[in-house]
């Protein structure tokens, strides 16, 4: 397959999409700058706050409590939000949630929707149903307006047009206004201000995610930089929030524990512009708010992680400080991952939401440096995930012959005489090929090493008999 | 422990460590049993043969009160994943608690267990350092770069991004060449930048990557084991 938009599709192939992202100059640039900005606001944010390693492994607790009494938790949002007037929706998979969303703008009659920056919504695919339905959908978040109207798919959590430059977005901001724009941010800003304030004015339906759900008071909570989210909340007569089920929390004291993490771990904020706490539809005697509140649970494969090794994941707060992290990440960026989700993160979620066996890169796509967990706000051990999801790999589709290689391996090195043997083999074998010490052309799989790098040989002397001139 | 990667390819490492230890008055012994800890085969996913290893691994070192190993990859495959590997298994739990805690990266046992940070050694000439990844997750953050510092005659020269990874990662590394090759290629722009006569690290596995780009592209730039530094009088 040539010339594949990558930006635009799923399930596609690893090892070509990374490559072309490799060779594309525009996107390393892009992708150098945005994670060394990021990456030097988490450490800035971090070590800001005296406890944050204390504060993080509070967070961790809440979540790891959170998802040992989901069932609870998600009764008691449910039982809250309907006090207040709202109305709660279970959707056990993407059809379901987005048949949900499409018969409740049937059932208000809504025509018009704004949508404030959504990862869950992404995930059900809902802008495709909605329009299909006769609904216009448009994305309020400038990053994610730029890639609904290019047609893409986010390559960030929370910069989901990290992948495009200015000059990019003036000319596909110029061909579907009919205008010619200049490549001048700020005039770039101004024209999206001026597009969406205008969606806004006509929108009658609302759809947001949730960074925070609060099972104690029913409580939604979005954070955004652009304000984009309070409008969305606001103005329409109908609010939908679509969020995972993890993104409960047990009372609303807990909240500034994961508001002082979030916006540290994403970027650097000590807090993100606007913080938008939203309890219920309008109640009577408020000037402003929705008429009607509605809550969208889905589950999509999150329920079946919970029983499993991989519940951990389901912590994450969705801050994509483990993307800006990531020495991968910042050299393919987020398309070539495939799924909605990308990154070290993206590498799980994929995986156990959609299938282990259809992404088979994903859990390899890591040296586990570890520089994930490093500047995860929960401390997830994403290393340790990716390990697991091999072993699991080898389960659903074993490589006989690697298997057998790997087992092997393993019973030469039980005998150390026999280790012995090989690496001296390996030297008989490898010696003819060694040039002062290095080797530039490796047979079998050691082929692909030497493509880029020379291999070390092996030593004329093993440690094992120098050691007995030590002694 | 020395191991297989410096066995097989950097024994003047395993030589090294020992003449910097003995230099420090500390009695050293090499139990000829021991191969290899494991680590490749935990990181593929092949868990089973990952104990098998890891029982091998505590048995040979069964006589040892100390073990001290010139590889962060190693220490933290024992001293992180080696008690969970037998979280269900109570007896090898126990022995893997008590071996993970005898167990110390080079640097570690240096500063934190002798309490040394300048062990006498002198290197004339200019040297950066790069961070292996399994430092940061042994919180061995500043051991290496206190005890470069205290080299005589040596001029230490700060890396770049020098805790990213250098793109070895194991299997990742034949996996995915191209990745792999963009951060080795990465690492040794920097380390060029740096203009030094050797790059230092404290593991086989950063060497070999490094060592391999830099020997590739024809640099003058050396490759030096923590170990083989603090070594040299």
């Amino acid at each position: 397959m040539t010339n594949m938009n990558y930006a635009q599709h799923e399930h596609h192939d690893f090892l070509n999409a990374s490559a072309e992202a490799l060779a594309d100059p525009t996107l390393q640039k892009a992708l150098v700058r945005l994670t060394d900005t990021l990456m030097a606001g988490n450490r800035k944010g971090y070590a800001a706050l005296a406890d944050s390693s204390d504060l993080r492994d509070h967070a961790k607790r809440i979540k790891e409590h959170t998802l040992a009494h989901l069932d609870e938790y998600l009764v008691q949002l449910e039982m809250s939000v309907h006090k207040l007037g709202g109305k709660v929706h279970w959707a056990a998979t993407a059809e379901e949630a987005r048949k949900i969303v499409v018969a409740i703008a049937q059932a208000a009659k809504c025509r018009h929707a704004v949508k404030s920056k959504s990862m869950t919504s992404e995930e059900i695919h809902l802008n495709p149903a909605l329009e299909k339905a006769g609904v216009e959908v448009t994305e309020t978040d400038f990053g994610e307006y730029i890639i609904q109207v290019a047609g893409e798919r986010p390559s960030h959590l929370v910069a989901p047009a990290v992948h495009h430059t200015r000059e990019s977005v003036a000319r596909v901001l110029s061909q579907h206004l009919g205008e010619t724009l200049s490549d001048d941010p700020k005039a770039l800003a101004m024209v999206g201000r001026r597009v969406l304030r205008e969606k806004f004015r006509r929108a009658d339906l609302g759809i947001t995610g949730a960074n925070f759900a609060v099972a104690e008071t029913g409580t939604i909570v979005l954070v955004t930089n652009e304000g984009n989210g309070r409008l969305t909340t606001t103005v329409p007569r109908v609010h939908v929030a679509i969020m995972g089920i993890e993104k409960v929390i047990p009372r609303f004291n807990d909240l500034p524990v994961f508001l002082k993490l979030l916006a540290r771990a994403a970027t650097g904020q000590t807090l993100s512009v606007y913080t938008t706490i939203i309890t219920g539809p309008r109640q009577p005697g408020e000037v402003d708010g929705p008429e009607e509140f509605h809550l969208v649970l889905l589950d999509n494969g999150r329920s079946k992680v919970l029983a499993t090794p991989f519940r951990e994941s389901l912590q994450c707060i969705r801050c994509g400080a483990c993307l800006n992290a990531c020495p991968v990440y910042r050299r393919i960026g987020g398309h070539a991952y495939g799924g909605v989700y990308s990154g070290p993160i993206g590498s799980i979620l994929t995986p156990l939401f959609d299938s282990v066996a259809e992404n088979p890169h994903l859990p390899h796509v890591s040296s586990l440096c570890g520089a994930c967990q490093a500047a995860c706000p929960v401390k997830i051990n994403i290393p340790h995930m990716l390990i697991g999801l091999r072993e699991l790999q080898h389960a659903h589709k074993p490589s006989r012959l690697e298997r057998w290689a790997y087992q092997l391996w393993s019973m030469v090195l039980c005998r150390p005489r026999l280790y012995h043997w090989a690496i001296w083999a390996a030297r008989v074998i490898l010696g003819r090929r060694a040039k002062a010490g290095w080797i530039d052309q490796m047979p079998g799989p050691g082929a692909e090493w030497t493509k880029i790098r020379d291999f070390p040989a092996p030593a004329a002397m093993p440690f094992r008999e120098r050691w007995k001139e030590l002694s | 422990m020395i191991t297989c990667l410096g066995d097989t390819f950097f024994p003047d490492v395993g030589v090294a460590t020992v003449k910097l230890l003995r230099r420090l008055g500390v009695t050293v012994d090499f139990p000829q049993a021991q191969t290899c800890c494991g680590q490749p085969h935990f990181n593929s996913g092949y868990h089973d043969e990952a104990r098998t290893l890891a029982k091998h691994t505590m048995e040979a070192f069964a006589k040892s009160p100390l073990i001290v190993t010139p590889s962060g990859s190693c220490a933290a495959m024992v001293k992180l994943e080696y008690p969970e590997l037998f979280h269900d298994d109570p007896p090898w739990h126990a022995h893997a608690v008590a071996f993970a805690k005898r167990t110390h990266e080079l640097s570690d046992f240096l500063i934190n267990v002798l309490k040394i940070d300048d062990v006498g050694a002198h290197f004339d000439g200019k040297v950066t350092y790069h961070m292996a990844c399994h430092l940061r997750g042994l919180g061995l953050v500043n051991e290496p770069i206190r005890l470069i510092q205290k080299v005589r005659g040596l001029q230490y020269v700060p890396l770049e991004r020098h805790d990213e990874c250098c793109g070895f990662g194991g299997s990742f590394a034949v996996r995915y060449p191209q990745i792999s090759g963009a951060m080795v290629t990465d690492k040794t722009a920097f380390i060029e930048k740096a203009a030094v006569d050797a790059v230092v690290a404290t593991d086989a596995g950063c060497l070999m990557n490094i060592g391999g780009c830099l020997n590739r592209n024809g640099s003058k730039v050396r490759i030096l084991h923590l170990a083989e530094l603090l070594a040299q009088q």
